[in-house]
């Protein structure tokens, strides 16, 4: 049930996307999202029962798991699911339910680059695929910028470590503002801006991109 | 009268203030809270600071210890930075292991270390492939009343500029390493990064350096982090309320005002205990 596709953005193109919703059957909702050969497998349980130690009286109580491709998740891990934790929380209706835990756990395949958006995306498409209530969806987008001052959207692994500065934005879908951001090295504040804006505009495109998967799971054939 | 309310409805209770653009403090929305910065405060560390901010504190200490380098960066040293939140500073944080707050605040500061270039690792090279420098840069929190991470950054800048290190030459016959306490030389800070925090509140306004109190109600968290030349260093969104661009550059047009007024207040501390 795979959707791939490749767009343009001006100059700028987003590696080929592919999304696979539902794969996995023991999990309320689960999604494999490829940007490239970059791959993130994401399974969410709940609304469940919480342990009483991280019951929240008044919403559901978000845990989001990172495990790494090898080894034990460490720090980089540990503040990457609190990047991520905020902002599901941010889109997630959770006072529909209170003193329930969710537990969203994603597993790296394979780092080919952008592996933070697409961390983001692999946990938007599992949030819809449990189908619980969102305010807004959200999408990660990753520029980074080339010593000779061009963008490049979706960088891979190589081109991150060429770039000057790498830039990671959640963007959600109700009219576009910036839900997470997160950079590494060192940018001019025209340069940040610039990203921000095309990063918005390739957002419409991976929002598209959601619609397509959605409506491919939920076709007859 | 007013304490109960702030009990039973607190988040009510910021919202009338915030109306009046204050805040129950007293303070404006733009207004940080008194800074204080003590430089050298732990005599047996290599370069050490205290920052305050309002009633947050937090202290950072510098260690140098010898090490060879790694095979793969054979001309660079290490900065090892952790953030500590001891079970002392504030009622949520439990002894034991450090909790997702404090290892995300190291990842961060980390990540500033690197994304500013304040200290280059070649720098603390001493013999390339043989020697260099380890800065175990430890920040603790003495006293958590939000913002920990602009008081961080301050208290580590603060005391990397305070690391007074040893000469050491090896001795080429013997191959070994000779310290000499007696010349010290400070290390070379090539930029000096600011962090400047915000709170969102109610998806819409912006509150400058927000206590715990304020974090807790607050929707979302902005820091921003620029070095003196007015670029970014950091621009860190931890999810929360979704801003706009134009939102966001008003952020970071106010980190570059604050930038100047800590520049300032360093440079002024650090003239001071100058030996004339």
């Amino acid at each position: 049930m795979a959707v791939e596709m490749e767009v343009a953005d001006g100059q700028c193109r987003l590696r080929p996307f592919s999304c696979e919703l539902g794969l996995l059957s023991r999990p309320d909702g689960s999604a494999a999202f490829l940007q490239g050969d970059t791959s993130v497998l994401a399974g969410l349980y709940g609304p469940a029962e919480a342990k009483i130690s991280k019951e929240l009286p008044d919403r559901a109580a978000l845990e989001v798991l990172l495990r790494p491709k090898v080894g034990l998740p460490g720090v980089l891990e540990r503040s990457r699911e609190q990047l991520l934790r905020q902002t599901c929380e941010a889109v997630l209706l959770g006072v529909l339910h209170p003193r329930t835990a969710i537990s969203l756990v994603l597993q790296v395949l394979s780092d080919a680059g952008s592996l933070l958006s697409c961390c983001l995306n692999a946990a938007c498409m599992a949030l819809l695929d449990a189908g619980l209530p969102l305010a807004a969806l959200f999408c990660g987008v990753t520029y980074a910028l080339q010593p000779d001052g061009a963008i490049l959207l979706d960088p891979t692994a190589r081109q991150e470590q060429e770039a000057r500065a790498v830039l990671t934005f959640a963007i959600a879908s109700s009219d576009r503002k910036v839900l997470m951001a997160t950079t590494k090295g060192s940018c001019s504040v025209e340069e940040m801006q610039q990203c921000l804006a095309a990063a918005q505009r390739a957002a419409s495109t991976i929002f598209q991109f959601y619609r397509d998967s959605v409506r491919r799971r939920y076709s007859k054939n | 009268m007013a304490a109960a309310f702030k009990t039973v409805e607190p988040l009510e209770y910021y919202r009338r203030f915030l109306k009046e653009n204050c805040r129950p403090d007293g303070r404006e929305l733009g207004e940080f809270r008194t800074t204080t910065v003590n430089i050298g405060s732990i005599t047996t560390a290599d370069g050490s600071a205290l920052v305050k901010l309002g009633n947050t504190t937090v202290i950072c200490g510098v260690k140098a210890e010898l090490a060879p380098p790694a095979v793969d960066s054979a001309n660079k040293g290490y900065i090892v930075p952790n953030v500590e939140l001891p079970s002392l500073c504030a009622e949520r944080f439990r002894s034991g292991p450090p909790g997702e707050e404090a290892q995300a605040a190291s990842q961060f500061i980390a990540d500033v270390i690197e994304n500013s270039q304040m200290i280059v690792k070649e720098d603390l090279c001493i013999a390339n492939g043989k020697l260099a420098w380890v800065l175990y840069c430890d920040i603790i929190c003495l006293d958590y009343d939000g913002n920990l991470l602009d008081a961080s950054v301050f208290a580590l800048l603060a005391a990397l500029k305070n690391v007074q290190l040893p000469l050491v030459t090896i001795n080429e016959e013997t191959g070994l390493s000779e310290v000499n306490l007696k010349q010290k030389n400070p290390l070379i800070i090539r930029k000096h990064p600011v962090a400047t925090s915000f709170a969102i509140f109610d998806d819409t306004l912006l509150i400058v350096d927000p206590t715990a109190e304020e974090e807790d109600l607050a929707t979302g968290t902005v820091t921003i982090v620029t070095d003196e030349e007015g670029r970014l260093c950091s621009v860190h969104k931890p999810g929360g309320s979704p801003l706009t661009g134009a939102k966001l550059q008003d952020c970071i047009t106010r980190a570059i005002t604050r930038h100047k007024e800590v520049k300032k207040l360093i440079d002024k501390v650090i003239k001071s205990i100058t030996p004339k």
